[in-house]
């Protein structure tokens, strides 16, 4: 492999694992929760990583990839700042436009299922990365921006990790992950819009349901 | 051409046992609509080729990179690892001085020098730890800086995604690489083959990531591989195109408390 298609690869798996993001429940209303709700965004990204990765370090459990636990981890600290619905609208693209009340739920069900899963089985390899702040520029009047970081293993090459974020009523909310200049909701728009053209809105249900299936099963093997 | 192995100088027994797994692996799905996507005309032959590649990886790389893995302790994995990527610092240095960027050669060569003497013929990455973070430059990249477009998507056998430019800069770039100066050729075959799974090691946790994520790991990385290289193009700051919101709501439900508000454009 060159060393190009070596980084993409990892950028792939850090884009999951970035996806850390992206994942959701219901927002579980932490006390921090109100605090940063005033937090400029660069500040809000560092906060939020860093306090992540020190509790999947800190926890066996955690770092053995108990899928609940870390589930309710992402849930109650990660969630919050994550804006579920406009990742879901954004990745399907035009196939939103004609899908029901109903479709539109079970794709955002779904796709959130999806990303929690690949994620905590990115999680569970963490092992002593570390977040690093990139210059950030921006506007106090900017209601959209890009956070850029750097999360790297204490040997290794780093994982430039960006983060876009938009002003919201309730703060500032996380609605895309770049992982080495690869964006997770680009790249899904592209693979929704190709399972949208060649089965309907349906088909992309279906995608992401069996998807999510395999990997529940694979789970509950190991 | 006598098969994907032999252009990584890998010897000629293992080159044939690829060779007859791409015959093999010639039963790759391919969606009805391939080779509409105007980045990807190839796409039907791409698709076998990727297909070749993960059998490839499944039955030969992955269980070589995870013997190695088992068998040879974590420093001295780091330690060729970073001899390796020390190596391809003169790669970076080359193509620094072909897009005329003086502060990327300096790194380079920075990077080199350092690390090859007080980082022990490379074994210890030093000048990271002293602020001289890696950087990556390629002919592909080169290319780029003159002006040229990616064309067309292509999967290499073995190597992986690529497009014709980018292919065709893996050519003047293998001239950069001292394994290709080791003689004799059964010494050279040897740290290609270690350089090799070296490379597929470091991706062990990665792969089956992407399968998981993936609903097409074709189009996953083919995509991804483009956005990759636009990023290494812009040195990690490309321009970020705005994305749009061509689902048609912008109102109540799906935006929570937000009225329609168009994003402003963020690029700079």
């Amino acid at each position: 492999m060159t060393n190009s298609s070596r980084l993409l690869h990892r950028a792939i798996a850090m884009g999951v694992l970035a996806s850390v993001a992206i994942l959701v429940g219901r927002p579980a209303i932490a006390a921090d929760a109100v605090s940063r709700a005033e937090m400029p965004p660069d500040a809000l990204v560092q906060s939020v990583s860093s306090e992540v990765l020190e509790k999947i370090k800190s926890d066996p459990a955690l770092h053995s990839g108990d899928f609940s636990k870390l589930q309710k981890l992402i849930d109650e600290k990660v969630a919050p700042y994550v804006d579920f619905d406009r990742m879901t609208r954004l990745s399907v693209g035009h196939g939103w436009r004609d899908a029901s009340p109903e479709q539109r739920e079970a794709l955002t069900r779904e796709f959130r299922t999806l990303l929690v899963r690949t994620y905590s089985g990115a999680m569970s390899r963490v092992t002593d990365h570390q977040v690093k702040m990139r210059p950030f520029r921006a506007q106090p009047t900017d209601t959209d921006v890009i956070v850029r970081t750097q999360v790297a293993p204490s040997n290794g090459d780093p994982i430039a990790l960006d983060y876009r974020l938009e002003k919201t009523d309730a703060g500032w909310k996380i609605y895309d992950v770049t992982i080495l200049g690869v964006s997770l909701v680009e790249n899904f728009r592209n693979s929704f819009a190709s399972e949208v053209s060649q089965g309907g809105v349906d088909g992309l249900i279906k995608a992401l349901t069996d998807r999510n299936k395999q990997l529940a099963a694979a789970n509950g093997k190991s | 051409m006598t098969g994907a192995a032999d252009c990584i100088g890998l010897r000629s027994a293992r080159c044939a046992i690829a060779v007859g797994a791409l015959l093999l692996a010639g039963c790759a799905t391919v969606p009805p609509d391939a080779g509409k996507n105007p980045r990807d005309p190839y796409e039907r032959v791409n698709r076998q080729v990727f297909a070749f590649n993960d059998k490839f990886d499944k039955y030969f790389m992955k269980p070589l990179a995870q013997g190695y893995e088992a068998v040879l302790p974590h420093a001295i994995r780091l330690c060729l690892s970073n001899g390796f990527s020390n190596m391809s610092e003169i790669r970076n240095a080359v193509n620094d001085i072909l897009q005329i960027k003086p502060a990327g050669f300096a790194t380079d060569t920075g990077r080199l020098v350092i690390n090859s003497t007080l980082g022990g013929a490379g074994c210890f990455d030093i000048a990271t730890r002293m602020g001289l973070d890696r950087r990556h430059e390629d002919f592909g990249l080169t290319f780029a800086r003159w002006g040229l477009n990616t064309g067309p998507y292509l999967v290499l056998p073995v190597l992986g995604p690529s497009d014709v430019r980018d292919g065709i800069g893996l050519i003047p770039d293998s001239y950069t690489s001292p394994i290709g100066y080791i003689f004799p050729v059964v010494a050279r075959n040897a740290v290609l083959g270690v350089y090799l799974i070296d490379t597929r090691a470091a991706l062990l946790d990665a792969t089956s990531l992407i399968e998981q994520a993936a609903l097409d790991p074709y189009q996953f990385t083919r995509d991804a591989y483009f956005q990759h290289r636009t990023s290494l193009q812009y040195e990690g700051n490309p321009p970020t195109p705005r994305l749009e919101d061509d689902s048609g709501e912008s109102g109540p439900g799906a935006t929570k408390a937000k009225p329609a508000q168009p994003p402003p454009p963020d690029q700079r």
